[in-house]
């Protein structure tokens, strides 16, 4: 209950905030760092929108504590574009139409980036499996797989593209430190990303 | 969405974490990947007064090889377990498996400890370790004490480990050389629970079924040992017929529980068929091998 100092980096920056033993990893990314790229669908491991990396992992954000991640180096949504050039990740999916709502896209994204730097060259069913444990209730997923597909060709064209900025990037890749942004702590922001959280919870079923 | 308020512990040795758990025993609930804990606390289902985190605890991160078993540490990543090459080497059958525990992101964080400390009906790793015959450890204030597969699954969610114990090593039977091997599962999205799974071990002398090892998941309160299809295999040259009479007595050794996936006919029809399906995988894996 007594709250504790937590002190970690996200793509790059340090922070540190105080923050309640309880407090999720996802919270404390967008509350205390200010980063609201990072959503929150479910809230409990289901929907895969908060999937971020942490020491170049995919991690479920809702399903770790802040506290836990002290010292670790994250890495989220945020970190993908440089400056204003998108990700060659995010210019797939934006070339195939693989988001509509967008509120999945952050954690599709960060869990394609684990997904083509384990497997550089996935099939389609490879794709797919990779991609189960996130979920998207507009598109169908057709354009999502495509798109991962067509990033995949990308990247096997550009060695060294598969890069997040800071250091968290995909363990065992090489990664390239770009400049860290400014955490911006914006209160209207978070909120009505938190009222849109809970919209998408009470459609989430019960599963693993 | 919030869990309730809690104490944190966050102990670095076995040492530390033993004595946390015997001071404050089932006001306490052990943190390892977190994989099932959290959601259950997330939607306040479970409200440990304590929480003792064992992730810093780094002793416990290990697989080794002990000449008849892997010696597997309970804080071992599942995703570090799928691609450990002695994994692959000494038991295929675990590998495969864990291969189909969750999503990529759920084994990162999960163990191979939680897992089987959890005890979930649905578990992957609770019917190898019952199939095998395999032990956990458990260090508590009264020492430390080996328990068998078999007396540790006692139903949903229970097991026969003191609420002070702390799970250290679980112990996976090495396969015979040359035995054949096959885990099945059917869920509805790649990385659901299973609706049923069952893993297979066969060891072959000749055209002749040496020893056979069936465990199930999914088909009941606690991980199943299907003892009367394994002995109608010893001694018995492979058939159709045999396949058919092993999937019988798998059929009526579960008792599988309906919910909104599937009818308990149905998980106990699926039970059985992928029992054929995986006896007839490993029949080809042994011969392969031989």
């Amino acid at each position: 209950m007594t709250p504790r100092r937590i002190t970690l980096r996200v793509n790059g920056t340090t922070y540190t905030a105080e923050a309640e033993p309880r407090k999720t990893l996802a919270d404390f990314i967008r509350e205390d760092c200010g980063l609201t790229g990072t959503h929150l669908g479910c809230e409990h491991g289901v929907c895969g929108a908060c999937t971020i990396l942490m020491d170049g992992q995919t991690v479920r954000s809702c399903l770790l504590f802040a506290v836990q991640a002290e010292g670790a180096d994250l890495a989220t949504v945020e970190g993908l574009a440089d400056g204003d050039r998108l990700h060659p990740i995010q210019q797939a999916y934006w070339d195939h139409h693989a988001l509509q709502c967008g509120f999945c896209t952050p954690g599709f994204l960060m869990t394609t980036v684990e997904l083509l730097h384990d497997n550089p060259r996935p099939t389609e069913r490879e794709i797919r499996e990779g991609l189960a444990g996130n979920l998207c209730r507009c598109t169908g997923y057709q354009n999502i797989v495509k798109a991962v597909a067509a990033a995949a060709e990308t990247l096997a064209d550009a060695p060294g593209a598969l890069r997040v900025t800071g250091a968290a990037a995909p363990s065992r890749a090489t990664s390239a430190v770009a400049a860290p942004r400014k955490p911006r702590a914006t209160p209207a922001t978070s909120q009505r990303a938190r009222r849109s959280g809970k919209t998408a919870k009470r459609r989430s079923g019960p599963k693993r | 969405m919030k869990p309730a308020p809690f104490e944190y512990h966050r102990p670095r040795t076995v040492e530390e974490g033993t004595a946390l758990l015997a001071k404050y025993g089932d006001e306490a609930k052990v943190l390892a990947g977190g994989q099932s804990l959290v959601p259950l606390m997330n939607m306040r289902l479970a409200r440990p007064a304590n929480l003792i985190d064992i992730n810093r605890i780094e002793s416990l991160a290990y697989i080794r090889d002990d000449g008849r078993a892997l010696r597997i540490g309970a804080l071992t990543r599942q995703r570090a377990a799928e691609r450990a090459p002695l994994v692959a080497e000494r038991c295929p059958l675990l590998r495969d498996a864990l291969r189909l525990v969750g999503h990529a992101p759920i084994r990162n964080r999960g163990t191979i400890g939680g897992s089987i400390a959890h005890a979930d009906p649905a578990a992957e790793l609770t019917a190898i370790l019952v199939a095998l015959d395999g032990e956990v450890t458990a260090r508590g204030p009264k020492g430390t004490r080996v328990i068998a597969a078999r007396d540790l699954f006692v139903s949903y969610l229970r097991t026969s480990l003191d609420p002070r114990e702390l799970l250290t090593e679980v112990r996976i039977p090495a396969l015979p050389a040359g035995a054949g091997w096959s885990w099945m599962e059917i869920a509805r999205r790649h990385g659901d629970f299973a609706l049923a799974g069952v893993g297979v071990v066969l060891a072959v002398r000749g055209r002749t079924i040496a020893e056979a090892r069936i465990g199930l998941t999914g088909v009941g309160p606690t991980p199943v040992r299907a003892a009367e299809a394994e002995r109608l295999l010893v001694g018995r040259s492979p058939s159709e017929d045999l396949w058919n009479a092993a999937a019988a007595a798998v059929r009526a050794a579960v008792t599988p529980d309906g919910d909104i996936h599937a009818s308990a006919e149905y998980r106990t029809h699926v039970a059985g068929v992928l029992t054929q399906r995986a006896l007839r995988e490993a029949w080809e894996r042994a011969r392969e091998a031989a």
